[in-house]
Formats: structure tokens, sequence, C-alpha cells
């Protein structure tokens, strides 16, 4: 066999014992201590990842409850603004209708009022006119009764009345 | 990161200069006719010693820029014997020992059991100095910036090392893939650290040598038996869908496929990084065919696009190791059984095979 491809027992021997050597020497101070902290890392990686989905997942779910809320606030505003004008607008109609009915009732008492002192105007009207009545007739009586033919006359007159009735 | 990529086109320049500097260490070679194959086998080779340069004539007043390596021999008569290399520096012989073509031969003919710390162990230390140092540093990073982004050197291997983890260990080998991270990840680096070394003027040719890719191979493959579950032998030995009469021709070819996928796997790495060397070094060899230097612009050409290649490279059969070695670490561990594609031709894709 030419050289070249002849293996030496020397070199064999060496490489045996120093690649050994290496790889013993590396496996326990270099590749175990790197290949558990690239380990470590990457698990604090995807546990930090984690977490940070997590947290946006709350995030949302906050957000999404403030929205509720937001919007049940809302409709409560509304609500309450709402009845709030009926109540104002009712209001308003009830004082209307009380301030109608008042006027109402204020002009009916006006027109009895009026009415009364109407009647009462009238009456002392038509008692000063009865008087009137009364005293001229008196004095037309007291003049045409002075001489007694006239007072037979109208005792006559008056019997005339009482028969016929 | 800024200082990463300083440090990375500090590696691309780098090769730049070797080859501007290389017509001064081989013109000294003109008087003997130059041989392009045997410089670049001794390049991409082994050695005993570390060699850089050569000022003068390399035969005999040369300075040699040369860092010599301790030899290791053990002889069954006379035991170990450690040395320095500069002693069988020249053909010289010590200790009953000396080296012809780079290779240890006891002067009496005995056999030599040759542990020495070549120029390939040099660099392997180098490796692993290299990749202790780095990912230590990188591991306390995690410690002290604990929980924190990743900061400098760590930034830079962070992607590297989940890319290895998420696209390797996971897909190929599904849920028990921690088990087999530490080996996956430390075979992808020191893949790569030793393929980018390599590339390096004056390094070893590490990845590219048959001992360290069949190395790496059989731990694969001892891995890979170790995990078995019963459903890898049970495939193996009763391949689902095959009529009984078949089996006789099914179990010797499923149990070569159990040994040619790490094979494979050996082969693969060692014959594209050799390769690369290979390519390059011929191309640096073109100035000294044609002895002219108007040559030297191609050869510059080409050398830095086969050297950018051989970057992507570096990193690409690192990767496919891993990928292959996970793949197949995968079917051996794998529970349920519908994928069985994975495990006969799944060289070229990590998704699951379709089911039957």
């Amino acid at each position: 066999m030419p050289p070249l491809v002849t293996p030496e027992l020397g070199l064999i021997f060496w490489q045996l014992v120093i690649f050994g050597l290496v790889l013993l020497l590396l496996a326990k101070f270099a590749w175990r201590p790197i290949l558990a902290s690239l380990k470590e890392r990457e698990d604090s990686i995807e546990s930090a990842l984690r977490m940070a989905d997590q947290a946006k997942l709350e995030m949302q779910q906050l957000k999404v409850g403030n929205e509720k809320l937001l919007t049940e606030a809302r409709q409560e505003r509304d609500k309450i603004m709402q009845e709030a004008t009926q109540m104002a607008n009712q209001l308003i109609e009830q004082a209307k209708t009380k301030a109608n009915e008042e006027g109402g009732r204020m002009i009916v008492q006006a027109r009895e009022a009026i009415q009364n002192e109407k009647n009462a105007a009238l009456a002392e009207v038509k008692n000063t006119a009865a008087q009137l009545s009364i005293d001229i007739a008196e004095r037309i009586l007291r003049r045409e009764l002075a001489d007694s033919g006239s007072q037979q006359q109208l005792v006559n007159s008056y019997l005339k009345d009482v028969k016929l009735n | 990161m800024k200082r990463l990529l300083i440090a990375l086109f500090c590696i691309l320049s780098l090769p730049v200069f070797a080859q501007e500097h290389a017509p001064t260490v081989e013109e000294a070679t003109d008087s003997e006719a130059f041989s392009p194959g045997e410089m670049i086998l001794h390049h991409i080779g082994d050695a005993h010693e570390w060699h850089f340069a050569t000022l003068g004539d390399e035969k005999e007043h040369g300075i040699h820029f040369t860092i010599p390596l301790p030899i290791i021999a053990y002889q069954a008569g006379k035991g170990l014997s450690i040395f320095s290399s500069s002693q069988l520096a020249e053909g010289k012989t010590y200790n009953g020992l000396k080296l012809e073509h780079e290779h240890l031969i006891a002067e009496d003919g005995g056999k030599v059991y040759d542990f020495s710390i070549t120029k390939n162990v040099a660099s392997l230390m180098l490796s692993a100095a290299l990749l202790l140092g780095i990912f230590f540093t990188v591991a306390s990073r995690y410690k002290t910036n604990k929980g924190g982004a990743p900061k400098g050197v760590q930034s830079f291997f962070e992607p590297i090392i989940i890319f290895i983890r998420d696209e390797v260990g996971k897909k190929a080998i599904g849920p028990k893939y921690e088990r087999y991270m530490p080996y996956l990840l430390t075979v992808f680096f020191f893949i790569w650290f030793s393929n980018l070394l390599g590339l390096l003027p004056g390094a070893a040719n590490l990845t590219g040598n048959i001992a360290v890719t069949l190395t790496l191979a059989v731990l694969t493959l001892l891995i890979t038996l170790f995990s078995s579950n019963k459903n890898y032998w049970a495939h193996i030995f009763a391949t689902p869908g095959v009529p009984k009469a078949l089996l006789p021709i099914m179990i010797p070819v499923e149990l070569i496929g159990v040994v040619v996928k790490p094979f494979s796997l050996m082969v693969r790495l060692f014959a594209n990084i050799t390769a690369g060397h290979i390519v390059i070094l011929s191309f640096i060899s073109l100035i000294f065919i044609f002895q002219s230097v108007l040559i030297s612009p191609v050869t510059l050409a080409f050398g830095l696009f086969i050297n950018m290649l051989e970057l992507l490279v570096a990193i690409l059969q690192a990767y496919i190791f891993t990928l292959l070695t996970a793949m197949y670490i995968g079917g051996a561990v794998e529970e349920h059984h519908h994928d069985a594609d994975l495990q006969i031709g799944g060289d070229n894709s990590a998704t699951p095979a379709h089911g039957h």
C-alpha cells in the first residue's frame, strides 16, 4: 500500500487519546453548560412570549369589558335623558292644563259673580221701579180718591173683578 | 466579531504570502530536476520534524528552519526510547533507529512501534488546545453572562452550535438527540478547526491523513453500534418487505453496509482535504515546471481561488461528516420503522424518507 493511504499506528493512538480527552473535557465543561443555558434561555423566551400573549388576551378582554361598560353607561344616560325630557314635557303639559283649568274656573266664577251682580242690580232696579210705581200710584190714588164718588167707583170695580172670579 | 473577521482575513492572506515565498525556498533546488509529485507527497505526508523553510542548497549548506519533534519508539527487545528527532536528521542513526522516507525503522530489521509526536500529532495537539481554549471561554461566557444576549466570541459560535443542534442533531437523530450532542459538536468543530489549520502555510495535513479520519470513522461506528436498538438489527437480519428467500443475499449486503458507511466517512474527509492540498501545491509547482516568473499570476489567481474554495470545503466537510454521523446514529436509535430508506441510502438528505 502506498504510504498516503496507510494509517500509522502512532497517529491513530494519539488521535484516539487526544480526541477522546478533548471530547470528555468539552462534553463536561463546555457543551453541557452551553447547551443547558441555551435551553434555559429558549425556555425563558418562550414563556415570556406566552405570557405576553396572555397579557394581550387579557387586555383585549378588559377592553371589551370596558367597551361594554361604556355602552351600558351611554344607554343608561340616554334612558335617563329621555325620561327626564318626558317628565319635563309631562310637567309642562300638566301645568298648562292646570292653568287652563284655573283660568276656566276663574272665568266661570267671574261670570257667576257678574250674573249675581246683574241679578242684584236688576232686583234693585225692579224694587226701585216697584217702589216708584207704588209711590206714583199712591199719589195718584190720593188725588183721585179725594172725592167719595170716585172711591165708590173703585170699590165697584173691585167687586166687579171679584164676581168674575 | 470584528477581531474574528480580521483573523479570517489573516488566514486568507497567509497562503498568498506562502506562494510568494515559495520560489525563494524552492529555487535552490533548481540544480536537480524538480519533481512535483515528490514535493507534493512530502507536503501532504507526515514527518518527524516540523519543517518550515530551507534557505540555500537543500542538500549541503542550506539553513533549515525546522522544529525537531520528540520521537517515541517501542521495540520488543529494547523497550521504550524517547529522543529528539534532530538526532536522526539527514539519515543519521540513533539508538539503532533511523528514518527512511519519514518512516522509523530499526537497523537490525526488527519491528518498531512508532508513537512519535510527529508533525500531525503536534498539529492535533494544537487543534485540541484551540478547541479547549475557545469553548471553555464560550462556556464561561454563558456562566458570567447568564440569561443575557450573547456577546463576542459567544455570539459567533452560538448560531453554529444551535445549527448543529437543531438542523443536524434534532432532525437526523430525533428525540434522543441530547445524548449525542457532545460527540457531534466535538467532531464538527475538531474537523473544521483542523481543516482551517491545515490551510495555513507550513501546517500539517491533519484531516487529510487517513489515520485521523479512520479513528473518527471508527468512533462513529462504535457509537452507532453501542446505541443501536433491536429495530436496527431487525432491519439488518430481517429487512422488512423482503421475501425470505432473498435474505441470504440481503443479510451480507446489510452487514457490509454497516461497515461501508463509516468507511465512506473516512475516505470522503481524507480525499477531500488531501485533494485540496494537492491542487494548491500543483498550482505552485507550475512555477518550477515552467521555470518562468510569467506563470506566477496564473498560479496566484488559481491558487487563491482554490484556497477560497478550500475554506468552504473546510466547513462543508465538517458539516457532512457530522450530519452523516448523526444520520447513522439516528438510524440506530430510531424507534418506529417507516423510514427505512434513511439507513440504506440516506447519504445526501436529512429529510426523512417517505414511508412504504
